[in-house]
C-alpha cells in the first residue's frame, strides 16, 4: 500500500510542481542569466559581461540613496505595524474589564476587529488612490482641508505630503507619509493574527496573573508578549518583504516616482527606472538579483535571532 | 503546559517559513521584480505583404491578411483612431484591422517586442517605451519608405503633407523611425472670457506678467498654477525660455552634451523670470498634478496655466460654459534672442516593430492616418491640429484658432528638445530639477549647474550611447 500512496501523492503534485518550475522558477534563473549580460529588453541579442553589472551597482550613488530609503522602512514598518497591531489586538482580546466572565475585549471589539481589518480586503493600489485624496496637497484635500477650515493650517501654505523632501528627524518627509500609510494598511492583517494567537493563549493563565495582582500593564508584558513570540517574529519576517518592496505606494503616490528628487527613491524604482526607462535590463536585473540575495540573508538572520525554545500549551 | 524544544517533526508557521525562504520562495520582493525581466523564445512571424504594389497599395498589403493596431487612449481618446480604420477599410476591405486601446503600453507592449509585436503601437503616454532604446536595439522599424510613398488622398507624397518639423521628430541616426500623428503647440493658457470682462491685456512679456499679476491676486486669484507632480510640465516651460532667451544653437549644443552647453551666456538669467515668479508666490499654494491644476485654473482659481493644445479634449467634461480657452505664447524678455519662436513639435508617435507580422499594412494604415479626411477628423474629434497640413481648417473652435493663430505669427523656428528623448538619466535629473526650481528649493543658478552636472556624468558614462542633434 505504501507504493500506492506515494503514487497518489507524486500524481498530485507533479503538475503544481511543473507549473511553479516553469513559471517561477524559471523566470528567476533567467533573471540571474540576464543580470550577467548588457541586454536592453527589447531585442533578442544580448553580450555577455560576466560581473561588470555588479561592479557597477556597488558605485552607483542612486543605490546607496535606495538602499538606506528601503533600511529606513525595513525598521520602521515592521517596529511600527507591530506596536499598533498588538496593541490593537490587547485591546481587542484581553483589554476590557474582567468580570465573572472573564477576560474579554473592550466594549465592541467585534466591531473595530471588522474596522481594522478593512484595509486589508483593498488592493495597495487601490489604498494608495485613495490616499492620494486623503493626501491632497490643496484645500480639497481631506487633510489639508480639514486642517485649513479649522486654522491649523495656512491655505497659502498647505501640508506637501508625499511632495515634501525636507528632512523630518533625518529623514525625508515623504518616507514619513509613506509610512504613515503601509501601518494603516497593515497594521489589520496582523491584529487579526495576533488575535488569533492570543486567543489560543488559555484564558486560566490570565485569570492566575490577576488574581496574583497583575495590572493591565503586567499582564501585556509578562504574559501575553512572551507568548506571542513565534507569531510576532514570522510577522516581523513577512513585513520586512513588505518593507523592501513598498513599491505600489511610491510608484503612485510620488512625484516623478521616486520624487521629489529622488527623496523616496527605492529599490525597485531604480530597478523600473533602469529597465523600462533607461533600457538596461541586464543592470536592473542584477540589482535584482542583489535585492533577492539581501532579502533572503535577511530572513535567514531574523529567524535565526529569533530562534529560541518554543513554549507549548 | 510544557516548555519544549523545537520539535522538528512540527511544522509550525515558523519552520514552514524557514524552509520556505529556503527553497527561494518567499524572498517576495526581488523576486516579483526577479520574473519581470524573464523573456521567452521568439516565434516566426507570417508575412502580411507581397501583393503587387501600385499607387493605391504602395506596401503591397496582402488581401486577407490581418493588421493589429494598439492606440493610446490617453488626452486625446481614441475615437479619432477607430475613423481611421474606417477610411483605411475603405480602401482595404479584406484586411482585417484588429485595433485595441490603453493607457498602458509599455506595460503591455514591450514584453512582446522580442518575439510577437503588434503591428503598429502607438508609443505615447507616461507609460511610453524609450525610443532611444527602441531604436539602438533595432527593435523598430525605419520607416523612410513611408515617407517618399504617394499620399492617400492628395498630391505628392506622404512626406510633402506633413507639417514642418514632424520629419525631424521622428527621425534619429538620419532614419525616420516615428510618425507622429498630432501636433502640438505649447505656451500660456488664459480665459479670454475672463480676461475681456476684467479688462486685463494677456501679457507677451515677463514684465508685462509681472505687472499684471497684482492686479490678477486682487481678485482673489493666483495669478499661475502648473503640475507639481510631472517634471516635464514644467520642463517645458524651461526649455522654451532658454530657447527664446539665447536661441536655437544653446539648446542644440545642450543636445548635443557640449561642454558647458547649460553655462552659455543667458541661460540662468532666462530662467530668473520663473524662479522670481515662485518667490513672489504668484503660483497656486499646494503640489498639484497635472489633471488637479487643470482644474484649478478651470475653476477659476489661476489666471495662467503652461499646457499643451490636448488641454481642451482631456478636460473637455468639466470645461464651464462660457470659458473660451485661449492659448497665447510663452513669455520672453525684451532682449531675447529668437521671442517668437513657437514651443510646438508634432507627438503622439506610432512606431513598427521590426518583428511585427504585418509590416506593410501597418504601413499603409499610416498613410491612412496622415491622410487628409484622416486628419480632419483627428482635428474635428480631440479639438488639437493633426501633422498633416490643413487640418484644423474646417474646425470652428477657440481653442484651436488660438493655436493655429500663435502657428502663423511665429518665429521662422520651432521650439524643440531633444535631450529627454536621447538620454533618460537626463530626462529624470531634468524633471526632478525643474519641479525643485518650481517648489522654490533651488535658483535659477543652482538649477543650471546641477543640470550642466547631469549632462556631464552622461557624456562621461560609456555604458549610454550617444546621440547627435543636427537641426
Amino acid at each position: 500500500m505504501r507504493h500506492g500512496v506515494a503514487r497518489f501523492v507524486t500524481g498530485f503534485l507533479a503538475l503544481p510542481v511543473a507549473l511553479y518550475l516553469f513559471y517561477v522558477v524559471w523566470p528567476f534563473v533567467q533573471a540571474a542569466g540576464y543580470s550577467l549580460t548588457d541586454w536592453g529588453g527589447y531585442s533578442d541579442s544580448q553580450r555577455f559581461v560576466g560581473l561588470d553589472n555588479y561592479v557597477r551597482l556597488l558605485s552607483d550613488e542612486l543605490i546607496r540613496k535606495a538602499f538606506w530609503h528601503n533600511v529606513f522602512f525595513l525598521v520602521t514598518v515592521p517596529l511600527f505595524t507591530i506596536a499598533l497591531a498588538l496593541f490593537l489586538a490587547f485591546l481587542l482580546n484581553v483589554g476590557g474589564r474582567e468580570d465573572r466572565a472573564g477576560i474579554r475585549g473592550v466594549f465592541g471589539s467585534a466591531l473595530y476587529k471588522v474596522i481594522f481589518f478593512f484595509p486589508q480586503v483593498l488592493s495597495l493600489v487601490v489604498i494608495a488612490v485613495m490616499w492620494q485624496q486623503i493626501y491632497r496637497t490643496d484645500s480639497q484635500g481631506l487633510i489639508n482641508g480639514l486642517l485649513i477650515k479649522i486654522g491649523l493650517v495656512d491655505a497659502d501654505n498647505p501640508i506637501a505630503f508625499t511632495a515634501d523632501p525636507e528632512p523630518f528627524l533625518g529623514i525625508p518627509a515623504v518616507l514619513w507619509w509613506l509610512l504613515l500609510i503601509a501601518v494603516w494598511s497593515g497594521a489589520g492583517f496582523y491584529m487579526v493574527l495576533f488575535s488569533a494567537a492570543m486567543q489560543s493563549i488559555p484564558k486560566d493563565i490570565y485569570e492566575a496573573a490577576i488574581l496574583d495582582g497583575a495590572g493591565r500593564f503586567h499582564t501585556f508584558f509578562r504574559v501575553t508578549l512572551p507568548l506571542l513570540r513565534d507569531t510576532i517574529s514570522v510577522a516581523w519576517v513577512y513585513l520586512g518583504f513588505i518593507a523592501l518592496d513598498m513599491y505600489a505606494l511610491v510608484f503612485v503616490m510620488t512625484p516623478s516616482q521616486g520624487g521629489p528628487n529622488h527623496a523616496s527613491e527605492i529599490f525597485a524604482s531604480v530597478i523600473q527606472f533602469n529597465a523600462f526607462q533607461k533600457g538596461q535590463f541586464g543592470y536592473a536585473c542584477a540589482i535584482a538579483v542583489a535585492l533577492a540575495i539581501f532579502t533572503i540573508l535577511l530572513a535567514a538572520v531574523q529567524l535565526r535571532i529569533t530562534r529560541r525554545e518554543r513554549i507549548e500549551f | 503546559m510544557s516548555v519544549s524544544p523545537e520539535n522538528i517533526g512540527d511544522l509550525s508557521r515558523r519552520t514552514l517559513l524557514q524552509r520556505a525562504a529556503a527553497a527561494g520562495l518567499l524572498a517576495a520582493p526581488a523576486m516579483g521584480l526577479l520574473s519581470a525581466c524573464a523573456g521567452s523564445e521568439p516565434s516566426k512571424s507570417d508575412n502580411g505583404g507581397g501583393a503587387a504594389k501600385s499607387k493605391d497599395n504602395p506596401f503591397g498589403v496582402k488581401d486577407g491578411s490581418a493588421v493589429k493596431v494598439v492606440v493610446f487612449n490617453g488626452g486625446l481618446g481614441d475615437q479619432w483612431a477607430k475613423e481611421d480604420k474606417v477610411i483605411f477599410s475603405a480602401k482595404h476591405p479584406n484586411v482585417t484591422v484588429n485595433m485595441s486601446s490603453t493607457q498602458k503600453i509599455k506595460t503591455e507592449e514591450q514584453p512582446k517586442m522580442a518575439t510577437q509585436p503588434s503591428d503598429l503601437v502607438m508609443n505615447s503616454g507616461a507609460d511610453m517605451m524609450d525610443r532611444s532604446t527602441l531604436i539602438n536595439e533595432g527593435a523598430i522599424e525605419p520607416l523612410d519608405d513611408l515617407l517618399t510613398a504617394p499620399a492617400w488622398d492628395s498630391e505628392g507624397t506622404v512626406a510633402d503633407s506633413l507639417l514642418p518639423g514632424t520629419v525631424g521628430d521622428g527621425t534619429q541616426n538620419g532614419k525616420f523611425y516615428v510618425v507622429n500623428v498630432a501636433y502640438t503647440v505649447w505656451g500660456n493658457w488664459y480665459n479670454a472670457a475672463l480676461f475681456k470682462k476684467e479688462g486685463w491685456q494677456a501679457p507677451t512679456t515677463w514684465d508685462e506678467f509681472f505687472a499684471l499679476a497684482p492686479k490678477i491676486k486682487a481678485k482673489g486669484m493666483a495669478p499661475y498654477v502648473h503640475d507639481a507632480a510631472h517634471g516635464y510640465y514644467p520642463r517645458w516651460a524651461l526649455m522654451a525660455s532658454i530657447w527664446k532667451a539665447c536661441g536655437k544653437q544653446v539648446v542644440v549644443d545642450i543636445d548635443n552634451l557640449k561642454e558647458n552647453a547649460w553655462k552659455a551666456d543667458g541661460v540662468v538669467k532666462a530662467l530668473e523670470p520663473w524662479e522670481k515668479l515662485v518667490k513672489d508666490k504668484l503660483l497656486l499654494p499646494g503640489k498639484l498634478d497635472h489633471t488637479q491644476s487643470q482644474q484649478a485654473w478651470l475653476d477659476g482659481k489661476a489666471a495662467f496655466i503652461q499646457v499643451g493644445t490636448w488641454l481642451k479634449n482631456e478636460m473637455a467634461a468639466t470645461i464651464p460654459p462660457g470659458f473660451e480657452l485661449t492659448l497665447s505664447d510663452y513669455w520672453h524678455n525684451a532682449d531675447d534672442k529668437a521671442p517668437k519662436d513657437v514651443f510646438a513639435a508634432s507627438g503622439e508617435g506610432f512606431v513598427v516593430p521590426s518583428k511585427a507580422p504585418n509590416k506593410e499594412a501597418a504601413k499603409e494604415f499610416l498613410r491612412a492616418m496622415l491622410s487628409k479626411a484622416g486628419s480632419a477628423k483627428f482635428a474635428e474629434l480631440t479639438k488639437s491640429l493633426a501633422s498633416t497640413k490643413g487640418s484644423g481648417d474646417n474646425v470652428q473652435d477657440t481653442a484651436l484658432a488660438s493655436a493655429n493663430t500663435l502657428m502663423k505669427n511665429g518665429g521662422t523656428e520651432l521650439i524643440s528638445v531633444k535631450f529627454q528623448d536621447f538620454y533618460a538619466d537626463l530626462d529624470k535629473e531634468s524633471q526632478n530639477l525643474s519641479e525643485e526650481l518650481m517648489a522654490g528649493r533651488l535658483t535659477a543658478q543652482q538649477f543650471v549647474d546641477k543640470m550642466q552636472a547631469a549632462a556631464d556624468k552622461v557624456a562621461k558614462d560609456s555604458s549610454i550611447k550617444k546621440q547627435t542633434r543636427t537641426a
